[in-house]
């Protein structure tokens, strides 16, 4: 243990603490703006310096571990000038237009600078302009180079985490910033879309291109019927952008709130997740009949982050993705066809839009292999912060709404489905039925828990009817770059891997409410999700009742002619950039 | 599949090292007298674009900080804005990561705190305090301010005994300076620019070993003022040479039996041989100079007599006291101090070294001087001992090169801690205590730190203090010349206050120092003595410049003099240094740049033709 004075207290930590944790176990915040722990301890930002006895110069509180003895101030004269100084001149170079921010409210800089009471910077405004400033407002990842502090996170979270590296400095000097890595725009990347670089960005730097007011223009058309999904991860964190307590943001609410809206009809995607289980374990059963997957395996197609990945990193093996559409896009489908004959209506008719914890669903659903004659399967994606902003926007206080069920028939959804958001969930419901599927008996439902890893990299091997199945299941795309190198390697073998872009899985999607604090919520998210599987009367999505119905009145069956034009794709039919043809 | 590679620089960055190189030559070659906050930008500027990017302080507090004192040079600041700078550059200065950003905010810091009143100025009356006083800058930066493109220009042209009489102008010690002036001119010389300085002590070497012996200006009308220099070294005769060209009537009084105080007996002859020297004081006696040597003021005549008896007195005495060591031992027999050694040498009573063992302390030019003596005088060794790195000694490095070259050996990080005697009372050793190097001092040096090492004894016969000299002031405080710390308080115009018709200037001023500012004193005494006596003399030279050549050479070589060689000089007191041939010095004057009409010297100032 290393003893040391903070602010006049005496502070008892580990050795190895940096003075920054060892402040906290004190009850003294010291601010900070770049630090993001294990990713970006790269002391940038310079506002968390704090004085040290003994030593000439200030020292940054971030990635300076406590020594026996050391005696820091925290608000001594010069800390407070430095502080003060470091967040003026960051303010300097930062569009300070917080009304028309999307992080207003949610900005640790906003933060920072209100805490510190600056209320004026003695610096001449600095902000890249015409080209410096330039970025396409089309593609689904938008970046403001003029509120862009150049804290590193995204390039840290891109090349750490993600493997990625789309994100670089972009010159030295005073012209330093960001921008795409090897002076390439980011159209001509193989970014995955996963968006965590947004989740990490303190500031506004970086968001998902808004869409909120195309879909307020298709609900003011009275032409159109409007039918929303709502994504299995999103129920877990909606509330938190609006200060609801977990237990009030139940999918019901928020259902509610949709309604309140003005959408026709609120669905789940959970519907559809339990429709791409029968899907895939039918997919997966087969091809492990076959013989495919004795030497490769079959990897889930419901992340587009990593279906991007996959086929912008290593296109050899996008041939092993299963050809299932993602819930999302079998949503689009069926919502299109079976639910529009349903309900008697032309499928042109129907605007579909999805509330998504996800960036890369926004690209997922423009891909012309997503699309019929009556127009894309999904017309609209939003982001969880998207349905967050509309909320907002019509002044709707979900607190004061009641809970109202989901519509039917797409709003019935096992426990199954509900997994679907964490990472290890598509695994455990696939294996759920493909188990019934193959030995005609229900399993135990928790059978296949050892799938839920939190983090990593997990696998198990099932026994089924005889037959053992290697499994495995990661998240994060860093994560999935080393298993596939064990495999091309010959390290490893699996017959079914699961993999989400996300680290924790769609709970910790790209589009899903930021946590000023930097606190990683996909565990807590994800335990919420868990919960309200085991407490499902249904727990397997071959039972899903609606599911039946779908089959017996429309598709036949799994894998059917039919089932394979509506809920099947072909990977190939689109291109990464730097893809090959 | 390979995993490292040799790394290459790419086209770039071996042509940028290249300009890094030419930016470091540019930023010495400065001309004096620039605006130091104009600089303070561009340093600024520069250090900016060094920036990686990853901190705030240096990314973009560099770059505000450009903008301020931009806004401080645009007239668009207030005095609150200087205060900005400073607490800007200040919190830069203490949380920049690294010395990228820390380091160039210090700069600032100095500036900001070093020349304050430059910035007020600017903002407040939209100027500088400094101008480009004189636009030729070896010009401005010689003491003396000799026409050095002039006399470069007349070597060019053969014309050597024109370059003579054009540097005499400034300067009575032509031939002196071209042996052993230390050239600050060069520092400055703008051909650094292109490529290195032009050799222009070498230059004026070359034209004073080729000039005919010439007849003195003509004097002014005879004025009947009498006038006392008390020091015949080179400052003393400098103020005697332009006085008597005035018209004064002036008297040198020596307590040495010869003129030319160190340059006569400090300077070995291997440096300055006793003929050059003797060509420049003859011409100055034969301007008219009376002489009175072997006299010593104080003790055969009194200063208050020599006040009385004449209208002026400039007293240039020099620093010819020696400074004690202050260890045990040092009273020993064989302890001696450079500065009398030389002396006794000058004066014919050489010591004999012969298979002795000599120690010399110290690292100045006078311990080169000992030290290359002793060698000289038949050392069967000889050890140059200091306190702090060779890298560190204020001597010129060639001097120090070529001591080594002549098999002296330099002991560096040694401090002398006693010195041991034998039963007789003769020294036996000397014991040193090892250092190591250490952080900078006020100075700004890096200060020599105790060693945690025992001490060291070197045996030796002879040990020769060369650690400063010392002004011997006190027949002069009798009149109410006043000292500070050793030296003759006197105004820059020379005047010694309080006592009306005494004047004072050289290294008794300034404390040891070189050969040109001791002329330059000596000059700037001679006017202001002048003034004093209420006359307004001009000294001239009716030399005509050739003109400039339209076209400068193209990056050439430095023509450097070479050595005879070191280990035949290391017995005999003939000079070393051997002068340019005639096609070195045509290529070496074809070097100058001519800034006296290329420039803004073709605008204001680029020649002084009086004074």
């Amino acid at each position: 243990m290393v003893n040391l004075t903070i602010n006049g207290q005496a502070v008892t930590v580990p050795q190895g603490t940096t003075i920054l944790e060892a402040a906290a176990t004190a009850g003294i915040s010291i601010p900070h703006l770049c630090y993001l722990k294990g990713i970006n301890e790269i002391a940038a930002c310079r506002v968390c310096c704090v004085e040290v006895e003994g030593e000439h110069a200030m020292v940054t509180a971030c990635n300076n571990p406590v020594r026996d003895g050391m005696v820091v101030h925290t608000n001594s004269p010069r800390a407070r000038s430095t502080r003060r100084v470091n967040v003026e001149l960051i303010l300097s170079q930062h569009d300070c237009k917080c009304a028309t921010c999307v992080r207003s409210g949610n900005c640790r800089l906003q933060t920072i600078a209100n805490d510190l009471g600056i209320l004026s910077v003695p610096y001449e405004t600095q902000l890249p302009t015409g080209q410096r400033a330039a970025w396409t407002t089309t593609y689904p990842l938008y970046r403001d180079a003029q509120k862009c502090i150049k804290c590193m996170r995204c390039i840290q979270i891109c090349d750490k985490v993600q493997s990625l590296n789309i994100w670089d400095l972009a010159g030295t000097g005073g012209r330093t910033t960001i921008d795409v890595s090897h002076n390439r725009v980011i159209k001509d990347s193989e970014c995955a879309l996963c968006g965590q670089c947004i989740t990490h960005c303190p500031v506004g730097a970086l968001r998902e291109r808004d869409d909120t007011q195309k879909a307020f223009d298709a609900l003011a058309d009275p032409e159109k019927i409007t039918v929303v999904q709502i994504a299995p991860a999103v129920r877990a964190a909606w509330g938190e952008a609006l200060g609801l307590p977990r237990e009030l943001a139940t999918v019901n609410r928020m259902a509610a709130a949709l309604r309140a809206l003005g959408f026709d009809y609120v669905f789940d995607t959970n519907f559809s997740a339990d429709l791409t289980i029968m899907e895939e374990s039918a997919e997966l059963i087969a091809r492990l009949k076959k013989g495919e997957l004795d030497h490769a395996p079959m990897f889930t197609s419901c992340c587009p982050g990593w279906v991007r990945f996959l086929k912008g990193q290593y296109p050899q093996l996008q041939g092993r993705l299963s050809t299932a559409k993602s819930p999302q896009q079998m949503f689009g489908s069926v919502a299109k066809s079976w639910f529009a004959q349903r309900i008697g209506v032309n499928p042109k008719k129907i605007f579909c839009v999805s509330i998504m914890p996800c960036v890369a669903k926004k690209a997922e659903c423009e891909l012309p292999t997503m699309a019929t004659a009556a127009g894309p399967d999904v017309d609209l994606a939003l982001t969880t912060r998207e349905f967050v902003r509309m909320v907002r926007a019509d002044k709707i206080t979900p607190e004061t709404l009641q809970e109202e069920g989901l519509d039917s028939p797409m709003g019935v959804f096992t426990g199954a489905g509900v997994i679907f958001g964490a990472t290890g969930g598509v695994m455990e419901a696939a294996l759920r039925t493909a188990a019934y599927t193959l030995t005609g008996e229900e399993p135990d439902p928790d059978a296949f828990r050892a799938m839920r890893p939190g983090k990593g990299r997990w696998e198990a091997t099932y026994t089924i009817a005889g037959v053992p199945l290697h499994c495995a299941a990661v998240s994060g795309l860093g994560e999935a770059r080393a298993l596939i190198e064990d495999l091309l390697a010959g390290r490893a073998h699996y017959h079914f891997v699961e993999v989400m872009a996300c680290p924790g899985g769609c709970v910790g999607g790209g589009g899903q409410p930021i946590s000023m604090e930097d606190r990683e919520l996909a565990d807590q998210r994800g335990q919420v999700l868990y919960g309200i599987d085991r407490v499902q009367p249904l727990r397997f999505s071959h039972e899903n009742p609606q599911v039946k119905a779908l089959y017996e009145d429309y598709l036949g069956e799994p894998n059917s002619e039919l089932a394979e034009q509506l809920l099947h794709t072909d990977h190939r039919g689109w291109k990464m950039p730097g893809e090959e043809d | 599949m390979s995993r490292l590679s040799i790394e290459h620089p790419g086209q770039a960055q071996i042509v940028l090292n290249g300009l890094y190189r030419e930016m470091g030559r540019r930023i010495n070659a400065s001309s004096p007298g620039l605006c130091p906050v104009d600089m303070a930008l561009n340093f600024v500027r520069l250090s900016h674009a060094q920036t990686c990017g990853k901190c705030v302080p240096c990314r973009v507090g560099l770059g505000q900080l450009a903008v301020l004192i931009e806004s401080v040079l645009d007239r668009t600041a207030t005095l609150e804005t200087i205060d900005l700078i400073e607490r800007t550059a200040q919190v830069i200065a203490d949380s920049a990561d690294c010395a990228i950003g820390y380091e160039a905010a210090h700069m600032v810091l100095k500036g900001v705190r070093g020349f304050r009143e430059d910035y007020e100025e600017h903002v407040l009356h939209g100027r500088c305090i400094c101008s480009l006083g004189h636009p030729v800058p070896c010009v401005s930066v010689c003491p003396a301010h000799v026409d050095i493109p002039g006399y470069i220009s007349l070597v060019r042209a053969g014309r050597y005994d024109d370059a003579v009489r054009l540097i005499r102008k400034d300067n009575p010690f032509p031939f002196t300076c071209a042996y052993v002036c230390e050239h600050p001119c060069e520092n400055h010389c703008r051909r650094r620019m292109v490529d290195d300085a032009v050799n222009i002590c070498g230059l004026k070497r070359y034209a004073v070993d080729h000039a005919s012996s010439m007849e003195p200006p003509q004097r002014a009308e005879a004025t009947g003022k009498q006038i006392a220099v008390i020091g015949g070294g080179p400052g003393g005769l400098t103020a005697a040479y332009y006085l008597s060209l005035m018209g004064h009537s002036v008297t040198v009084y020596d307590k040495l039996p010869k003129l030319g105080g160190m340059l006569r007996y400090g300077i070995p002859d291997y440096r300055l041989p006793q003929n050059v020297l003797d060509r420049d004081i003859n011409f100055i006696l034969s301007a008219g100079v009376q002489v009175r040597t072997g006299v010593a003021v104080g003790q055969d005549i009194s200063m208050a007599d020599i006040q009385k008896q004449y209208d002026a007195v400039y007293l240039s005495i020099g620093a010819s006291g020696d400074k004690k060591l202050g260890i045990e031992g040092e009273d020993s027999v064989g302890v001696l101090s450079a500065v009398e050694m030389l002396r006794s040498i000058g004066e014919g009573h050489a010591p004999d070294f012969a298979g002795k063992r000599v120690c010399v302390i110290g690292g100045g030019n006078v311990s080169m001087d000992a030290t290359r003596t002793a060698q000289r005088l038949g050392a069967a060794s000889v050890t140059c001992v200091y306190r702090r790195r060779i890298e560190d000694m204020t001597a010129l490095s060639e001097e120090i090169e070529e001591a080594i070259g002549e098999g002296c050996q330099i002991l560096p990080l040694q401090a002398p801690s006693r010195i041991e005697a034998d039963e007789e009372g003769k020294v036996a050793a000397l014991w040193t205590q090892p250092q190591h190097i250490g952080p900078y001092g006020r100075d700004g040096r890096p200060a020599p730190v105790k060693a945690n090492c025992p001490p060291q004894r070197i045996p030796c016969d002879y040990i020769i203090v060369a650690i400063g000299q010392s002004i011997e002031a006190q027949p002069f405080e009798a009149i109410g010349v006043a000292t500070h710390r050793g030296t003759i308080l006197a105004d820059l115009t020379s005047a010694v206050p309080g006592v009306k018709n005494v004047f004072a200037g050289g290294d008794a001023v300034s404390g040891p120092a070189t050969v040109i500012r001791a002329v330059a004193a000596g000059k700037v005494a001679a006017d202001n003595i002048d003034a004093f006596l209420g006359y307004t003399h001009k000294i001239r030279c009716d030399v005509e410049i050739p003109p400039a050549h339209l076209t400068n050479t193209p990056p050439c070589g430095r023509v450097n003099l070479t050595n005879r060689s070191l280990t035949d000089c290391k017995y005999d007191f003939e000079l070393v240094k051997l002068g340019m041939s005639d096609e070195e010095a045509q290529q070496e004057a074809s070097r100058c740049l001519r800034c006296d009409h290329f420039g803004y010297g073709i605008f204001k100032g680029g020649r002084k033709t009086e004074w």
